[in-house]
């Protein structure tokens, strides 16, 4: 969560993750008001507004990380946000900060072809999300739309630690390999290196840890202890 | 490809701003209304519990002694006071539930402010046999404890919510949560004409009992539609109740009352048309309390049930298109209508709805002598008796 405590913490631990074997960094804008979320991106996304952060600094964040290092980078962050500071400004100032992509959870497949249209113009990748809840029919058609990847809600519920993975993913994953084109991410309480194990050998291109990390990077604010930990998740994808 | 229109907007405003997870419910939900709005037994049924349980339809009452104290047009009382619970919020309740039976879903869930919502969710969950749960924020838990152990006496559980504001905005953000949770198992029972499409124009339909009711008592009582109409907007259910039957009858002036808390210039308020700009929450798109950045702010007002910085989708476009007017009324006037309504009618409001007896008070006295205003009171002011002590410095 950029700017939990503050900025400056936040780039240490970004490049911590990268250095551990993150092949891409999610960088979290807080919104006051985060439904998809479960307490431990609540807690940071709140100590990241009372700490004063701004969507802009957020972007220049991206920026710095951009120079050091070619890792994609994604923003995580809610559509009012994006809203305020404007969809075509905002398009503009991500690109400038070589953004990749966008993750946007409030914005369903219904509301977003006018987004993504920006979005496409400033070559930036909205992703798109499929749910537990998803129909097939549903979900190759947010498949057909999602840029870069799709993302796999792993559960129903809000993101958070979790110490168990739901049953039934396997078959999921393979589902949607065969509605969608796109690599599949997968995310939402994926916390142990076990999970990331398990994920890489159950069909998952992509593998999401948000809580685990934010509650890491808050908690300990070591960013050795980051990359130790993110090391350990990827050894799961890559023995 | 129809599927994946975006769908239930008013003017720009409204839409379906949720979780993927939530999408599906949402479409089933749709579907599942459409089905029972076409279905007669289930109007005959929801008729039914209004009338025998609910005590609908309720009075149009002449105040005559506040009418004489404004010296201008007449003014009506909507009686929803009146109403099982002692609020409009059981028309909204009653419907929903019956259509959360009607999709088997085992379980409730709703959000409330005042508490209003909260125990009509708890009263219809029972009467129906539908376990309900509840979440409200803590400082709400804390000014409208009377209507948190109504709850608990109903078999409703009570969950506080301490993120945020901890007050009605983030009693959504939880019951949401929860929501994306549950969802196959779960009807969310939601409290206001707000949140993502079908539920503005679901709560609305079932809210507009009272502006039908209001049509028909016009007539027969005085033989002509109302000047003016005027409710207090918090979320915008009992407005838009009152409001859209009335939407076609141009000549009919409506006027919403917004809690100005300490004042629109303090910023300490929650006056989300009056001084709010467009953007995205709970699902749709409306005006909002919000700042440079879009944090939603928080928002400040004696009312529970009218501090959200949210306001329903329909609304916000009334406001655009000049159908309907809106205007700040404050703690200090709205305790002032109160006290007024209390000496001079007997009737105790709800602090919300003083909001609006203010504004139609206001309104009247500018008004001739033959026009006739209709102000809803909302609720009764039962659950609002500690706070109003409080406010003249006695101790219950
Ligand atoms: C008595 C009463 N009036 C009004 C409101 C505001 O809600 P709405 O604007 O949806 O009618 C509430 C909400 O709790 C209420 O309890």
């Amino acid at each position: 969560m950029a700017g939990d405590p503050d900025l400056a913490t936040t780039e240490k631990m970004a490049l911590a993750c990268i250095r551990g074997g993150a092949d891409l960094v999610e960088l979290g804008v807080h919104f006051s008001d985060p439904i998809a979320d479960g307490p431990e991106i609540q807690a940071a996304g709140q100590r990241a507004l009372r700490a004063g952060t701004r969507p802009r600094d957020v972007l220049d964040l991206a920026a710095r990380l951009r120079r050091g290092s070619d890792a994609p980078l994604l923003l995580m962050t809610y559509l009012n946000p994006v809203l305020a500071m404007g969809l075509t400004p905002f398009a503009e100032r991500a690109a400038a900060a070589g953004v990749d992509g966008v993750i946007v959870p409030d914005l369903s497949l219904e509301e977003s072809p006018e987004i993504r249209g920006v979005l496409d113009g400033a070559q930036i990748d909205l992703v798109q999300l499929v749910a537990p809840s998803t129909p097939d029919g549903r979900a190759a058609a947010i498949g057909a739309v999602s840029r870069g990847f799709v993302y796999v809600v792993a559960r129903y519920g809000t993101t958070g630690t979790r110490s168990d993975l739901p049953e039934g993913l396997r078959s999921r994953l393979q589902a949607l390999h065969h509605t969608a084109s796109l690599p599949l991410a997968v995310g939402f309480g994926v916390s142990t290196p076990d999970h990331v194990r398990t994920l890489a050998t159950s069909g998952a291109d992509g593998i999401v840890v948000g809580s685990a990390i934010v509650r890491m990077a808050a908690e300990e604010a070591d960013p050795e202890a980051v990359e130790a930990f993110v090391r350990e998740l990827a050894s799961g994808v890559r023995p | 490809m129809a599927e994946v229109a975006s769908r239930g907007k008013f003017g720009p405003y409204g839409g379906q701003f949720v979780p993927e997870t939530l999408m599906p419910a949402l479409l089933e939900l749709e579907a599942a209304y459409e089905d029972a709005r076409a279905d007669p037994r289930f109007e005959a049924e929801l008729d039914d519990y209004n009338r025998h349980y609910g005590g609908r339809p309720t009075p149009l009452y002449f105040a005559r002694r506040l009418t004489e104290a404004c010296g201008g047009a007449r003014i009506y009382l909507k009686r929803e006071d009146l109403c099982h619970g002692g609020a409009h919020k059981f028309n909204n309740v009653m419907g929903q539930a019956l259509l959360a039976r009607r999709m088997g879903k085992p379980r409730m869930i709703a959000e409330t402010g005042a508490g209003q919502h909260g125990v009509a969710a708890a009263m219809a969950g029972a009467v129906l046999g539908i376990p309900t749960e509840v979440y409200m924020g803590s400082v709400d838990v804390k000014r409208q404890a009377l209507n948190v152990f109504r709850m608990r006496l109903l078999g409703t559980q009570v969950h506080a919510v301490d993120g945020g504001s901890q007050t009605l905005k983030d009693a959504i953000n939880e019951a949401l949560r929860d929501w994306v949770t549950n969802v196959t198992m779960t009807y969310y029972c939601i409290g206001s004409v707000v949140g993502p499409h079908p539920y503005p124009t679901i709560v609305r339909d079932f809210q507009s009992v009272i502006g039908r009711e209001i049509k028909d008592q016009a007539r027969e009582q005085m033989g002509r539609l109302p000047d003016l109409l005027v409710a207090c907007v918090g979320g915008g259910s009992n407005s838009m109740g009152t409001f859209a039957p009335f939407l076609e009858d141009t000549a009919v002036e409506l006027l919403g009352a917004e809690a100005g808390g300490e004042g629109i210039e303090t910023g300490r308020h929650a006056a989300t048309l009056v001084a709010g700009r467009p953007g995205v929450l709970h699902g749709a798109r409306s005006y909002l309390l919000q700042d440079e950045d879009g944090q939603i702010a928080d928002t400040f007002s004696v009312s529970a049930g009218l501090d959200y910085p949210g306001v329903g989708p329909q609304l916000a476009y009334l406001k655009d298109t000049k159908r309907a007017s809106f205007t700040a009324v404050t703690d200090a006037q709205a305790l002032e209508a109160f006290h007024t309504l209390a000496t001079l009618e007997g009737i105790l409001p709800a602090l919300e709805s003083a909001h609006a007896v203010f504004a139609a008070m206001q309104r009247a006295r500018e008004m001739d002598r033959d026009q006739v205003v209709v102000a809803t009171l909302s609720g009764r002011g039962d659950k609002d008796v500690q706070t109003v002590a409080r406010s003249m410095g006695v101790e219950l």
